[in-house]
């Protein structure tokens, strides 16, 4: 991937174009901030990074995004997401380019700290729906020689079903599981926004090797 | 003497019950809020909830109280951050926020150690209003 800059950037138009649907989403079966909260996380990644000038050490940019939606996204999606680009920035420590091998362990690196900041598993209608697959459909690109862009594309293809397969599953995590079966019929927003955060590196990707 | 840390979504609820709570305290308990979010917009911040741990702790350890929801997840995040030797003397009360604080407002200031002060503020879960 060309700048990790540049990427974060394409991350940052794309949350914030979807604040709106993804707060709609949220309003249907919880608190209807996770839009509100994911935008201004990540208006607040942009300016730490205009601010910080962190350079293109692709490790240390991470970090300094995790670091920042911590403190600035106020939801469960703080930590979450928080949690996995700091444990992503521990994967590409170091690196100044992502290959399609340090891109799948970022990405594990990054499930593995949803889940263990979550304790949630696959099923449970969260973001996981829609990582996991997308990790599989990755590695599965990866033992078939594939360039990181189709990877990505490939991931992006099982996000996509695996945010379709949230509105038929009970959500038994966070505000939404206070719904208990009326939340089936409605896709989890923070699976959204973990697919829309994919198609968007996938998109740079595409444009940018 | 425990520390006790107020962990809310909203600043002003952890204040209020940091305040409410004070009424019962001895001098020097330390009753920290950690509610709200940098801009003071609704939410929970690890590093907020870091800091006020650190100040509440005098050497006794910290009872963290939280509200709902990202607030657990938010203290959690807090405690991994902080230095070995303090996260082993840090728990997060399984209690409801109000009534818990007091609780263990109340038995930290009667130096009671950490694992009494916690199972006091879960106490608080059956407290009947009627």
């Amino acid at each position: 991937m060309a700048n990790i800059n540049a990427a974060i950037e394409a991350l940052a138009q794309a949350i914030i174009a979807n604040k709106e649907m993804l707060t709609d989403l949220d309003s249907a079966i919880g608190d209807a901030d996770h839009g509100i909260n994911m935008a201004r996380g990540f208006e607040a990644v942009r300016a730490k990074i205009a601010a910080a000038n962190p350079g293109d050490d692709v490790g240390a940019v991470l970090k300094l995004i995790g670091m920042t939606l911590i403190s600035t996204v106020g939801g469960a999606s703080g930590p979450l997401y928080g949690t996995a680009f700091l444990r992503a920035a521990g994967a590409a420590q170091g690196k100044t380019t992502v290959d399609v091998e340090i891109a799948a362990k970022m990405l594990e690196a990054a499930i593995g700290g949803i889940k263990d900041r979550g304790k949630a598993v696959r099923g449970e209608k969260t973001m996981l729906d829609a990582l996991e697959p997308a990790y599989d459909a990755f590695t599965q690109g990866m033992a078939e020689g594939q360039s990181l862009p189709a990877c990505l594309a490939l991931a992006t293809a099982a996000a996509a079903k695996g945010v379709e397969y949230t509105k038929t599953i009970i959500a038994t995590k966070g505000r939404a599981s206070y719904l208990g079966e009326r939340s089936i019929g409605h896709q989890d927003p923070g699976a959204t926004s973990s697919y829309i955060l994919l198609a968007t590196l996938t998109d740079f990707a595409k444009a940018n090797v | 003497m425990v520390g006790i840390v107020v962990v809310s979504h909203s600043a002003k609820v952890a204040e209020g019950i940091c305040e409410l709570a004070g009424q019962m305290a001895a001098p020097g308990q330390k009753i920290i809020a950690a509610g709200g979010i940098a801009d003071g917009g609704i939410g929970t911040d690890a590093f907020k909830i870091q800091a006020a741990i650190e100040e509440a702790n005098t050497g006794d350890g910290v009872l963290v109280m939280v509200d709902l929801g990202s607030a657990v997840m938010s203290a959690e995040l807090a405690i991994d951050m902080l230095v070995d030797e303090l996260k082993d003397r840090v728990a997060i009360a399984d209690a409801p926020i109000l009534e818990g604080t007091v609780a263990a407002v109340v038995d930290a200031s009667i130096g009671q150690p950490l694992v009494s002060v916690a199972a006091t503020a879960a106490g608080a879960r059956e407290l009947r209003k009627r």
